[in-house]
């Protein structure tokens, strides 16, 4: 049981203070942009809520909000199965489990330009690995700065690279954590594998995958170093996920107004969708 | 061997390709590379490598990124503890709401705060220092930081804390000699996350840094738009940032798996 103690407050004074100062002064300046218009020269005038009219009536940011959701709706469709097959099928224990997940951490830290820099050199149609075995070994017409299809499969591919580890390590963690006397158990039972997995594995995986999801959604939809990089957000605009196209408007147009009411749509829906998922994963438990 | 060990060696071969294409590219002349296909580095050269080694531009950059690298490890983790200990063992006024705002500037894109950190860090005249990016970078590592150690503690019974308190301990003493010894392993995870989402984050680092800060993944771009599409001298700049994170990971890797649960199975 925990104390009542409101001296606590002194024990999270610094964090509170350090992260305030990170989120809240540059949210206010959002803010202040989002309802302002601006034509140079600090001068600044009142505009109310016409720019979030603006974008949330806009084409252009419907399609970017559409290819968004395509985005993390595909990653998430490949990542979480993938990664807890891979999970399942990992060793429980021994000399190569820690060799394994370290080289499975590794795509993680590498810095996010390098991801995409690396993947672009991987993916040169006559000189980079993948490339050129598509073209010329398999004969694939395969060019992704020409076709629309490649570049969306190369940047999915790409995230299931960097990222499916993430899932892997956090559905290990449930697996590791589950006694053996629930597997004999079900030995006695003589109960399936896929039984096995429903009723052992699965609930005792429950929360590191809300973990595993919840992440997932959030990074994969601010995603924007790694696409941009390998990409630029084309041929055209057909990679130009959200946080590529504000920045466009917001450094390549320099339209603040604009730029700041989207953050703040797209701050919204990130925080809305996240505690949509939370609640509905972890709704069993509250019951 | 079992016959499902097959899926993940076949995952982690997946995963080793790129990082493979990466390291033999930064082993070739800028001519092989461009001539044409070669599994294999046919003229094996350290040219690339001698040349980040001896320009300054190239290696501060790697000095620069592992100073504020370090500096918000270091400030994100010793913050993060006490409110940990908070938050596991405390009830206070606001406190469920307080955690869950903190997780909230994880969602945050950081494309959403670029230009207003550019601004806020100008303001307060710390653009182009190593301890602006330490700072920006504890919005995220904080929250991060603070959810691994509240996990890990909550793993530690109340009685080691009543115990020490009955034995005469001061509250700091304890924290520092019993308590933090005792978690030492979440310490460890919450400093190595910190150190990955720091190392490898780009945006807000590159807005606020020009020249005296610059990380080594902005010198990248910079250098490949500047001086031709050099794809040596890329992968083997490429292939070094791998390496602290290689090393890192070592530390805690038998913490990897519990590490990337939060502490939470």
């Amino acid at each position: 049981m925990k104390t009542e103690n409101q001296k606590a407050w002194f024990f999270v004074l610094p964090v509170l203070l350090l992260v305030a100062f990170n989120a809240l002064i540059p949210m206010m300046t959002v803010v202040n942009y989002s309802v302002q218009e601006t034509f140079g020269d600090n001068v600044f005038f009142w505009q109310g809520l016409d720019w979030f009219q603006q974008i949330l009536r806009s084409d252009r940011f419907h399609a970017a909000l559409g290819r968004q959701f395509l985005f993390t709706f595909l990653i998430l469709i490949i990542e979480v199965p993938l990664g807890i097959a891979i999970a399942l099928s990992m060793p429980r224990s021994g000399f190569w489990v820690p060799v394994c997940l370290v080289l499975m951490a590794l795509p993680m830290l590498i810095p996010w330009n390098v991801v995409g820099a690396m993947w672009n050199i991987f993916t040169l149609p006559d000189i980079g690995l993948l490339g050129y075995f598509l073209n010329h070994v398999l004969g694939i017409n395969y060019d992704m700065t020409q076709d629309p299809i490649a570049a969306w499969v190369t940047i999915v591919t790409m995230d299931v690279w960097h990222w499916t580890s993430l899932v892997v390590l956090l559905a290990y963690a449930g697996l590791v954590s589950i006694p053996d006397a629930y597997y004999q158990a079900a030995k006695i039972d003589g109960a399936s594998n896929w039984a096995v997995f429903r009723f052992i594995q699965l609930p005792k995986m429950k929360t590191v995958l809300t973990i595993a999801i919840l992440l997932r959604f959030m990074d994969s939809f601010n995603i924007y170093t790694e696409p941009f990089v390998l990409t630029g957000g084309g041929p055209g605009n057909s990679t130009t996920l959200l946080s590529i196209d504000l920045v466009k408007i917001a450094l390549g147009q320099f339209d603040l107004g604009p730029a700041a009411a989207m953050s703040l749509i797209y701050f919204a829906i990130t925080l809305l969708v996240s505690w949509l998922f939370y609640t509905l994963m972890t709704k069993d438990d509250l019951n | 061997m079992q016959k499902r060990s097959i899926v993940p060696i076949v995952y982690i071969l997946f995963l080793m390709l790129p990082i493979y294409w990466l390291v033999a590219m930064s082993f070739k002349t800028t001519n092989e590379i461009l001539s044409g296909f070669s599994l294999f580095p046919q003229s094996f050269t350290l040219e690339n490598y001698t040349t980040i080694f001896t320009d300054p531009s190239w290696y501060w950059g790697y000095i620069n990124s592992i100073l504020y690298v370090t500096i918000n490890t270091v400030i994100s983790v010793a913050v993060a503890l006490p409110a940990a200990y908070a938050f596991s063992r405390y009830r206070f006024l606001g406190d469920k709401q307080l955690f869950f705002w903190l997780l909230t500037n994880r969602m945050a894109p950081a494309a959403v705060f670029a230009l207003p950190f550019f601004q806020l860090y100008s303001a307060v005249e710390l653009f182009d220092t190593h301890l602006a990016v330490a700072l920006a970078h504890c919005l995220f590592n904080i929250p991060l930081a603070v959810w691994i150690l509240e996990g890990f503690m909550g793993g530690v019974p109340k009685e080691l804390d009543e115990t020490a308190f009955v034995d005469g301990y001061s509250f700091p003493r304890f924290f520092a000699t019993i308590f933090v010894p005792s978690i030492k392993a979440g310490v460890g995870v919450a400093a190595f996350f910190c150190f990955m989402f720091s190392w490898v984050e780009l945006l807000l680092a590159k807005t606020l840094t020009a020249v005296a800060a610059k990380p080594i993944a902005a010198t990248m771009t910079k250098t490949a738009s500047s001086a031709g599409y050099e794809l040596g001298l890329l992968a083997a700049a490429g292939t070094l940032t791998i390496i602290p994170g290689a090393i890192v990971i070592w530390f805690v890797r038998n913490y990897i798996a519990k590490g990337f649960a939060m502490g939470r199975v």
